[in-house]
C-alpha cells in the first residue's frame, strides 16, 4: 500500500486515490438529505396518483363542491406560505449571526406551522361531523390519506423545529446547529412544494370538477 | 464568522459551496408565489374564464410554474450545487414521478372503461 501511493517517478498514471483524504463531519449532510426528500417526494406521488385514481368515486356520497371551503384552503395556504418566508428570514439572519433574531423568526415560523396544522384538524373534524369520513368513499379515503400524510409531515417538522430551538438555545449557532437547522429549511419548504400540489389538484381541481 | 472554535477551514469551505439565498431573492420567491397562489384561487372562485378545461388547465400551468419558483427561491436549486448531483437526484425524481402518475391515471382509467359492466351503465355516474 505505501508503495502504490508513492508518487510514480517514471510518470505512469496512478489510477485510484492515492489516500483517502478525511471529509469534514456533515461534509455529505444536504446531500443525503436532499436524496431522503427526494424519497419522500415519491411517497406523495404515489399517494397523489391515488387520489387521481380514486378522486371521482364518491360512491354517492358527498363530492368536493359540497366539503371544501375554498376560503379556509386559502388562509391555509397563506399560512404555510408565510411560514416558508419567515424560515427564510431566520436562515439569513442565522447567517449573520444574530441568534436573538434566529430564534424569534423560528418561533414565528413556528406558530404559522401550528395555525396550518389547526386549521386543517378544524376541517377534517368538520368534514367528519358532516358525515364525511374516510370509510364514507374511495374519494374520502384517498383524500384523507394524502392531505392526512401532508398535515404529519408538518406535524413532525413542528417538532424537529421546537427541537432545534431548544438545541440553539442551549449550544447557541454552531455548526452542528446550522447544519440541522439548513435541513430542516429544505424540509419545510420542501412541504410547502407539496402544499402547491394539494391545493390544485385537491382543492381546486376538485371543485372544478 | 464562527463561535465554534471547532469549525474547520475545510468546514467553511464546505459551508462556502453551498448556495444560500439574500434578502431580495427571498422577498422575490415570496411575492413570486403569492401572485402564482392568489391566481389560480380566484380563477376558481370567481369562474372568471368561461371553459372547466381550458380553467383547469391554466391552474395547473401555474402549479408548475410556483413548484419551479419555490425550487429556485426557496430551495436554492441550481445545476452546480454539490456537483451537480443534487440536481441528478431531483431529475431522476421527476422522471419517477411522471412514470408513477402518468402510469397509474392512464392503465386505471383504461381498467375502468374496459370492466365497466354493461347491464349496470345506466346505473353508473
Amino acid at each position: 500500500m505505501t508503495i502504490a501511493v508513492k508518487p510514480t517517478q517514471t510518470g505512469e498514471p496512478l489510477f485510484y486515490l492515492a489516500d483517502e483524504h478525511p471529509h469534514p463531519e456533515g461534509y455529505s449532510t444536504s446531500l443525503g438529505f436532499w436524496i431522503y426528500l427526494m424519497s419522500d417526494c415519491l411517497i406523495f406521488a404515489i399517494l397523489f396518483a391515488t387520489f387521481g385514481v380514486l378522486g371521482a368515486s364518491y360512491a354517492a356520497g358527498p363530492a368536493p363542491k359540497d366539503l371544501f371551503d375554498l376560503s379556509l384552503v386559502a388562509v391555509n395556504t397563506s399560512m404555510l406560505l408565510l411560514s416558508s418566508i419567515t424560515y427564510g428570514f431566520a436562515m439569513l439572519t442565522m447567517q449573520q449571526n444574530r441568534i436573538g433574531q434566529t430564534q424569534m423568526w423560528l418561533a414565528i415560523t413556528g406558530l404559522f406551522g401550528a395555525a396550518f396544522i389547526g386549521i386543517e384538524l378544524t376541517e377534517f373534524a368538520h368534514m367528519i361531523h358532516e358525515g364525511a369520513t374516510p370509510q364514507r368513499s374511495a374519494f374520502l379515503s384517498a383524500f384523507f390519506t394524502l392531505v392526512g400524510t401532508h398535515g404529519l409531515h408538518v406535524t413532525c417538522g413542528l417538532i424537529w423545529l421546537v427541537t432545534l430551538m431548544v438545541q440553539v438555545w442551549k449550544f447557541g449557532l454552531i455548526e452542528a446547529n446550522r447544519r440541522r437547522l439548513m435541513c430542516l429549511s429544505m424540509f419545510w419548504h420542501f412541504l410547502d412544494v407539496v402544499w402547491i400540489g394539494v391545493f390544485t389538484f385537491v382543492y381546486l381541481l376538485g371543485v372544478l370538477r | 464568522m464562527n463561535t465554534d472554535t471547532h469549525a474547520t477551514a475545510a468546514g467553511q469551505h464546505h459551508h462556502d459551496n453551498q448556495s444560500h439565498g439574500t434578502l431580495s431573492t427571498y422577498m422575490l420567491g415570496f411575492v413570486l408565489s403569492v401572485v402564482l397562489t392568489a391566481i389560480p384561487f380566484w380563477l376558481v372562485m370567481s369562474g372568471a374564464l368561461p371553459s372547466k378545461q381550458i380553467t383547469a388547465l391554466v391552474i395547473m400551468a401555474f402549479a408548475v410554474v410556483q413548484i419551479v419558483v419555490h425550487m429556485i427561491y426557496f430551495l436554492h436549486m441550481n445545476t452546480t450545487s454539490e456537483n451537480g448531483w443534487s440536481m441528478m437526484a431531483l431529475i431522476f425524481t421527476i422522471v419517477m414521478v411522471v412514470i408513477a402518475l402518468s402510469g397509474s391515471l392512464w392503465v386505471m382509467n383504461h381498467l375502468n372503461a374496459n370492466m365497466m359492466p354493461i347491464h349496470e351503465m345506466s346505473g353508473m355516474k
